[in-house]
């Protein structure tokens, strides 16, 4: 792995569900310490591009490049080890429910570290002080909001200080006052850990909050058709479709 | 990893040095700060960041853990003296929490735990009779016919509590009749009784076995399949969605669950019994050298109708216990990825306890009434 190389690179992929093709033609490289937003309408594919980068599936064709070293093209083991390098927040949190918030969060440090039980609840008070939920550890998901779930969910995620955080959809589901909690945490944590973060999303208002630059899936063309950061994108868009997303305009031409 | 201290003016000044690493032991901030001769008040803590390398999650526990050591003292945590990320990580970590809500009240006593465990056992049983008293107000509703019944979903239960669970009542019912019979050979041999294995065989299979073992089954099958259905929707919200519509789900849901079983169940005790004594006869006949017509002689003699009618009526009693057993643990479901499971292992549990049970008071009341 290359200090000097982007902390994700994707080179002509090809994301396809048997014969079934999702995108193609998808290149572009993430810069490090940026938020980059991967954008576009429903079934556009957003959710199964994430899926390829946090290495659940393999392209069909093309290439996808973690800290400069193609994520295929090692073995298993390498390949866990660069994985074990990404942070994951899910849609839906996907704290384990039967296990209390320090227990999802303390899990990844048991596994991965040789710190002993104490210092590893006094990582997990950390993590969750971070989040906002200091003196959470005891509680089970079940327990808390949905907003205090996908906020357990990222100090899960931030568990072993990764290189890279994704975020899949993280406003769904979510009031606007937590999903807007939930962007100003984001901003924070790229600020304060320096980390990259990737975040898949269609929510507008997150969209022009946080990203550094945006990515757009084209449903209809079946591939990436704008990149750059949002407001240049909205105020000089590169095609209609990229405009109407936008702004949100329906096609009335239809 | 490694940390010194010095200090000035009342100041303690903290210095990290060398790499940190979440793969090493974590120094403890109390434990610094026991080493650190302070001569009076500790007013204020600083930090100088000259020697240090590279840092991860493990410099931050300790920053924060000092932050908490300060907040909590009334000290001055000078994070300015910090690199600007650190700084940032910690302002972040003291950020106002979230308003608890409860809980970290530390264990309870053994008092409250017992307090507990009576407040949870009374509330068990306020469910389960609130239950089976939802069951009957629904069942007198449809003998009123204010309660559609859906038809379908009751075959649906009856097929698959009939001749989908043939096989299995098949073969545990013949090991029964064959275990009863083996039992007896060797035991009424002794005596020069073996003629009355036949009886033994038959009164055991009708009056208990058939009915109990069929019972056991059908707890373990369809009970914990009606719970695993019920939990399933409920978790799916799919209850809620009925009652929203004004659809009682005990007259939608359990009550073609419930009388299906029940139709079942009495019927599968039938079979069973017949079964059983085959399997017993089939010993008999090739152990103890009686013939097929001495076995049913012996059978049909001291046998009386009530000894089958009994079985009978037990079956019908179990598989009202299976039926509403199943049902309310999938009603009571909770909400997260283990609640079917232990609603499914609930529903067999109190299933075969409560079939136990129901057995040991027909067969009181039985023998108090002389039946």
């Amino acid at each position: 792995m290359s200090p000097d190389a982007p902390p994700i690179e994707a080179e002509d992929l090809l994301l396809a569900y048997g014969s079934f093709v999702v995108m193609r033609d998808l290149t572009f490289r993430i810069r490090r310490g940026e938020i980059f937003v991967i954008m576009g309408g429903s079934g556009s594919g957003k959710s199964t591009l994430l899926k390829h980068m946090i290495g659940l599936m393999r392209p069909s064709e093309g290439t996808l490049r973690f800290e400069g070293t193609d994520l295929w093209a090692v073995d298993e083991d390498t390949r866990s080890d660069m994985l074990r390098q990404m942070g994951v927040l899910y849609q839906q949190g996907a704290l384990w429910s039967s296990m209390t918030l320090g227990e999802n969060i303390a899990l990844p440090l048991q596994e991965y570290t040789d710190l002993d039980d104490a210092d590893i609840e006094r990582i997990v008070a950390l993590k969750l002080a971070l989040v906002g939920l200091r003196g959470f550890a005891s509680f089970y998901p079940h327990e808390i909001s949905g907003g205090m779930q996908k906020r357990g969910a990222l100090a899960r995620a931030i568990a072993l200080d990764p290189e890279v955080l994704f975020f899949d959809e993280p406003s769904s589901g979510l009031d606007p006052v937590s999903a807007r909690r939930l962007d100003d945490l984001i901003l924070q944590l790229r600020d304060s850990l320096d980390t990259t973060i990737v975040v898949v999303s269609h929510d507008l208002a997150s969209i022009f909050t946080i990203a550094d630059r945006a990515l757009f899936l084209d449903i209809e063309t079946k591939t990436m058709t704008a990149l750059g950061p949002p407001k240049k994108l909205r105020d000089d868009p590169p095609n209609d479709r990229v405009h109407r997303f936008l702004t949100r305009t329906a096609d009335t031409t239809a | 990893m490694q940390v010194d201290t010095r200090h000035t003016d009342g100041t303690l000044i903290i210095q990290p040095r060398g790499d940190w690493s979440l793969q090493r032991p974590l120094p403890r901030f109390q434990d610094v700060l026991a080493d650190a001769t302070v001569p009076g008040q500790v007013q204020a803590i600083a930090f100088d960041t000259s020697g240090l390398g590279a840092w991860d999650s493990s410099l931050v526990t300790f920053l924060f853990e000092a932050a908490e050591y300060g907040r909590d003292h009334d000290l001055d945590v000078q994070t300015e003296t910090l690199p600007d990320a650190l700084a940032r990580l910690v302002a972040l970590s003291q950020a106002v929490p979230e308003e608890k809500t409860g809980g970290d009240e530390g264990p309870p006593s053994i008092l409250s735990r017992l307090g507990t465990w009576g407040l949870e056992a009374y509330d068990e049983l306020h469910d389960f009779v609130t239950f089976v008293g939802q069951v009957v107000r629904s069942f007198v509703g449809l003998l009123t016919f204010r309660v559609r019944m859906r038809w379908r979903q009751f075959g649906v239960v009856v097929q698959s509590s009939t001749s989908s669970a043939l096989p299995i009542v098949t073969v545990i019912s013949l090991l029964v009749g064959l275990i009863l019979s083996f039992l007896g050979a060797v035991v009424l041999r002794r005596f020069g009784a073996d003629y009355f294995v036949s009886y033994l065989v038959s009164y055991g299979m009708l009056r208990e076995l058939g009915a109990l073992m069929t019972a056991i089954i059908m707890a373990g099958r369809t009970g914990a399949a009606f719970a695993a259905e019920l939990g399933s929707m409920k978790i799916a919200e799919e209850i809620d969605a009925l009652k929203t519509l004004g659809i009682s789900p005990i007259d939608f849901l359990v009550m073609p669950r419930v009388l299906g079983i029940v139709l079942a169940m009495p019927l599968l005790t039938v079979y069973a019994d017949a079964i059983g004594i085959l399997g017993g006869m089939s010993v008999a006949v090739t152990m103890l050298d009686l013939s097929v017509a001495q076995f049913l002689t012996g059978l049909l003699e001291p046998v009386v109708l009530a000894d089958g009618l009994i079985g009978i009526f037990k079956g019908f009693v179990y598989g009202i216990i299976v039926g509403v057993a199943g049902c309310m643990r999938g009603m009571q479901t909770g909400d997260d990825a283990s609640a079917v499971g232990d609603a499914t292992t609930s529903a067999v549990v109190t299933g075969i306890i409560l079939i136990v049970l129901a057995n040991a008071i027909i067969d009181w009341a039985a023998a108090v009434f002389q039946i």
